[in-house]
């Protein structure tokens, strides 16, 4: 047997940190990158006699989400202690939601390869919860001993759980992307994954090819980013099927991922023997969620990307492939949505995607940052489809407005005369003079040498200075060579 | 004026018959000679109560004072004051100086009290007799040799000994009902939710409720018009229109129906405490008030169900006092997990770690649902006996204590016989219905007697009005110890 007789089983635990100003029981504020506790307020660091109030701002976010996946908004929720000692919990015990969730079921779309001829594969969500983040222990700088930063304490996260749907690293990677876009896309958080506002836990198992029985997994924890979610998974996956197949058992574990070495290791089973006592908050009252609540939400909520796609499609002529890469953020979405009402859409996704998405990576802009906005490209694409510029042209028309030489192609074509000459008439003069300057040219085309015919194409581009629309150019040639 | 009434006090104040500061000043010079016998003063610190007298005096010079400024009052030391040391009856706090106020005590500053200090009780308000207190068992003024009660005992023998007017206590399953009747007090225990617990150190957060301990039901009005009303810090603070508790003092007591659970005359009940409670029912019946025999079945529950509930949420209350923060740490460890154990090992008294251990198991994975869930269950049971009880009377009559005061070190080594001393104040707390103790007579050893009143849900105005009506037609409450 060897890798390929297997079948990698992977569900993702996700925790989405959300874009409220405060905190999810206090009124601290969240910003990334303060000085250590300066955004710890007496709740936070769990002083004596203090209580939780929960933000409706995070309640608000999971209700967004919810509706986004289509899962099920829990009318009453349940917040519940989660217990345990560590320095970086001041309070002793996480605010989680344990046995009633905010969300349940649901799910998202994701694109995949082979061997699905659709290309998608639909992936199940179990819930997701809210619950509060610990803070930071820090163990450099101080000499032998530890620091505690509680200036995360308390931010509010989105715990995303999925079914064990996924059966590659890819498929886990491409999940935890169409997660990452639409979280952003439906605004509740930054996806910041350097400051680990996404980060993802991966359980992993592993079983003979057409088993329906689930293998003992091994959790890979705190992966914050999609390449070390490759990586981990992949290594996890031929860790557990070599220890299986040299006859050896997997203990269900919780393992931390080293990027450095591209291995997993197990913690000391001391750092994970919990017994958690989970039992409802008591000093918070269930949440309840009206449907006045969650009607008010919907009505807010942007158009999905899924739908967004779809209408892409169907009201643009697009191919699948385009939308779908139109619509991988909300703005890049947006950018083609006012591009193409005002130009030729087809054109207009092919800009975006070509020599726009290659200038913005290049110099690591964002759209909403380019310097080439939607209505300025739209206009220029409009130039390119009614033959005033060549494609040729239309670049150096692009690099113009890119450097802010003009604010749009119009002014730009006209200052810089770079208008194709499609003008027939003018164009037949130009071209009764190459013929008459070139009768040997004429003769040898005359003769079948069509190697001749693009000499005299040459020489009237040379004569309007490149200007002329070459297909134009051809036509009349033809026309007049009597061919 | 030491045994004045705080309406008596008022008006003193308000005529410039007397000044915060010389009034004030009488009671700090009582607890310098009284309290190191009695022991009911955690903190005393006459610097910071005589500033706060002066600026009492010029508020009320300035014409702007209400009707309890310049008032002396004593704080249980479970409510944080800013800048007083707030040790909860602790080792663990023993070093613990408030950065923030209580609720409880931001009102009571707002209405220009002075705070005489912060007074003794149970570690963490665990107890009834205020021996497990860090600092040393309270006295009871009565008898030197008894208890006052617990867990607010230092509350009830500075007032019972006239150190101070009133003072403010707690009451998680009889707290201040208990050491008001072993003291010959008034105190109330209101509807859950009525009193904010922002600031108020927690033991069981769903039982926990402050309130006032005075010598009249009148001064206990005045006091919960100020202790009372919604805070948006608190999410079980209740919000409901503000009252006048004392609105109903004066109205007649004819028709009232007085209910008598069977169940609070049993076995268990001492005898002579059976006849104070029995001829203080008849002065009712003089007064005009008819009696009812109701039951409360599951009454018997009340204590097994409380010792499941309340340790389950101190366990994990308690939790937040592990040497990280503030707070005792061990001055020598060898890790982590040493520096908690030695610093909560040396931080807590024996009765507080019993209670953890109990709470600790009851939450345990595979007992949660035998001990936990079945105590919920056994709660909406006795909250439900209550509410067909009050469907055939008015308010509910009974003692507060089966016994008068103990001896000091009679019941230490039992923790069972003094989990019994709240047999019938901890189905109250279950219930989150509000109750009270007037002082009805004396019983064995010349020890004051208390009748316990439990009203329906946001019945306070009426129960003060009862009780204040009884105190218009007999003198026990006016009684004071010799000392």
């Amino acid at each position: 047997m060897g890798i390929a007789d297997w079948e990698i089983v992977i569900g993702l635990e996700t925790h989405a940190q959300l874009n409220t100003a405060s905190k999810i029981f206090s009124g601290a504020s969240t910003a990334f990158g303060a000085a250590p506790n300066t955004q710890a307020s007496a709740v936070d660091i769990a002083l004596p006699g203090v209580l939780p109030v929960l933000n409706r701002g995070a309640v608000e976010r999971a209700i967004r989400f919810g509706l986004a996946v289509g899962g099920a908004i829990a009318p009453r929720s349940v917040f519940a202690r989660k217990n345990y000692f560590y320095p970086d919990l001041p309070k002793g015990y996480q605010i989680s939601q344990y046995e009633l969730p905010v969300v349940s079921g649901g799910g998202l779309k994701i694109k995949v390869s082979l061997p699905d001829a659709a290309g998608e594969k639909f992936i199940r969500l179990t819930r997701a919860h809210l619950e509060e983040d610990a803070g930071k222990s820090l163990h450099e700088d101080f000499h032998g001993r530890s620091g505690i930063d509680l200036n995360r304490a308390g931010t509010p996260l989105l715990e995303i759980v999925s079914e064990p749907d996924m059966r590659s690293a890819e498929e886990a990677v491409a999940y935890a992307k169409a997660l990452h876009a639409l979280v952003r896309w439906i605004d509740i958080c930054d996806g910041n994954m350097q400051e680990g506002s996404f980060r993802c836990d991966a359980n992993v198992s592993v079983r003979p090819k057409g088993s329906t029985t689930l293998g003992t997994r091994r959790e890979i924890k705190n992966l914050n980013s999609f390449r070390f979610l490759q990586q981990a998974i992949e290594y996890e996956a031929r860790w557990q099927v070599e220890r299986l197949e040299d006859g050896g058992r997997v203990e269900q574990a919780t393992v931390l991922f080293d990027p450095a070495s591209g291995e997993t290791r197990a913690m000391r089973s001391k750092e994970e023997a919990h017994d958690y006592r989970y039992f409802p908050d008591p000093d918070l009252l269930p949440l309840e969620i009206s449907p006045s609540w969650i009607d008010e939400v919907k009505a807010a909520l942007p158009e999905l990307p899924a739908a967004m796609k779809a209408r892409f499609e169907r009201d643009f002529r697009l191919s699948a492939y385009d939308a779908a890469t139109l619509t991988a953020s909300r703005e890049t979405a947006a950018y083609f949505e006012q591009a193409a009402t005002q130009g030729n859409a087809k054109l207009c996704a092919n800009w975006i995607m070509g020599e726009l998405a290659a200038r913005l990576n290049r110099e690591e802009k964002d759209i909403v940052a380019s310097p080439v906005g939607a209505a300025q490209l739209a206009g220029l694409v409009v130039r390119v489809a009614d033959g005033t510029l060549s494609s040729k042209m239309a670049k150096e028309v692009f690099d113009a407005l890119w450097n802010g030489e003009g604010t749009n192609a119009d002014a730009l074509i006209e200052a810089k005369g770079l208008k194709q000459i499609s003008d027939t008439g003018a164009l037949e003069k130009i071209i009764d003079e190459v013929l008459a300057a070139n009768p040997k040219s004429v003769e040898e085309f005359r003769a079948g040498k069509e190697k001749a015919f693009n000499a005299l194409v040459g020489q009237a581009m040379k004569a309007t200075k490149g200007k002329a629309n070459p297909q134009q150019v051809n036509d009349l040639l033809r026309k007049k060579l009597g061919a | 004026m030491i045994d004045a009434g705080l309406r008596e006090l008022a008006a003193a104040l308000a005529g410039k018959r007397i000044s915060s500061v010389e009034l004030v000043t009488q009671f700090l010079d009582r607890i310098a000679g009284r309290n190191p016998q009695l022991n009911a003063f955690i903190t005393v610190d006459p610097e910071k109560t005589l500033a706060m007298a002066r600026s009492a005096d010029a508020r009320l010079a300035r014409g702007e004072g209400g009707p309890l400024t310049g008032i002396p009052l004593a704080h249980k030391d479970i409510f944080c004051a800013e800048g007083w040391l707030t040790t909860c009856g602790s080792k663990m706090l023993s070093n613990f100086v408030s950065p923030y106020d209580a609720t409880v005590i931001e009102r009571f500053k707002a209405a220009g009290t002075v705070t005489l200090g912060k007074t003794n009780m149970d570690e963490f308000a665990m107890g009834s007799s205020n021996e497990t207190s860090f600092y040393g068992p309270v006295k009871n003024p009565w008898d030197m040799a008894a208890v006052p009660g617990g867990s607010s005992g230092g509350s009830a023998a500075a007032v019972a000994a006239r150190l101070t007017p009133a003072a403010t206590g707690t009451d998680t399953g009889g707290s201040i009902r208990q050491p008001a009747a072993l003291c010959g007090l008034t105190g109330l225990k209101p509807t859950y939710g009525v009193v904010s617990r922002w600031g108020m150190i927690a033991f069981a957060s769903s039982l926990d409720q402050g309130g006032p301990m005075a010598k009249s039901a009148e001064d206990c009005a005045l006091l919960l018009n100020v202790m009372a009303g919604f805070d948006a810090r608190d999410s079980t603070s209740l919000e409901r229109p503000a009252e006048d508790y004392a609105r109903d003092l004066e109205e007649p007591l004819a028709g009232l129906r007085i209910g008598l659970p069977k169940e609070f005359f049993a076995e268990g009940l001492s005898a002579d405490v059976a006849q104070a409670v029995e001829a203080a029912i008849a002065e009712y019946r003089r007064l005009g008030a008819v009696t009812v025999e109701v039951s409360l079945p599951n009454m018997k529950l009340s204590v097994p169900a409380y010792y499941v509930i309340a340790p389950a949420e101190a366990s994990s209350n308690l939790s937040r006092f592990d040497g990280v923060r503030y707070g005792h740490r061990a001055p020598q460890y060898d890790d982590l997990i040493d520096m908690y154990c030695r610093s909560r090992a040396q931080g807590f008294g024996a009765e507080v770690k019993r209670r953890i251990l109990i709470g600790t198991y009851v939450l345990s994975h595979g007992y949660y649902d035998a001990y936990y869930l079945q105590a919920q269950r056994i709660r909406r049971l006795i909250a439900a006996d209550f509410s067909q009880a009050f469907k055939s009377c008015d308010l509910i009559m009974g003692p507060t204590s089966p016994t008068v005061a103990f001896d000091l070190g009679a019941r230490a080594a039992d923790p069972v016989q003094m989990y019994l001393s709240d047999i019938y104040t901890i189905a109250v707390n279950l219930a989150g219905l509000p109750g009270m103790s007037i002082p009805c007579g004396f019983g064995a050893g010349k020890r004051p007697v208390g009748l316990q009143i439990v009203g329906n849900y946001f019945e306070e105005a009426r129960m003060l009005n009862v009780a204040h009506q009884y105190q218009r037609a007999t003198d026990w409450h006016v009684r004071a110890p010799e000392l």
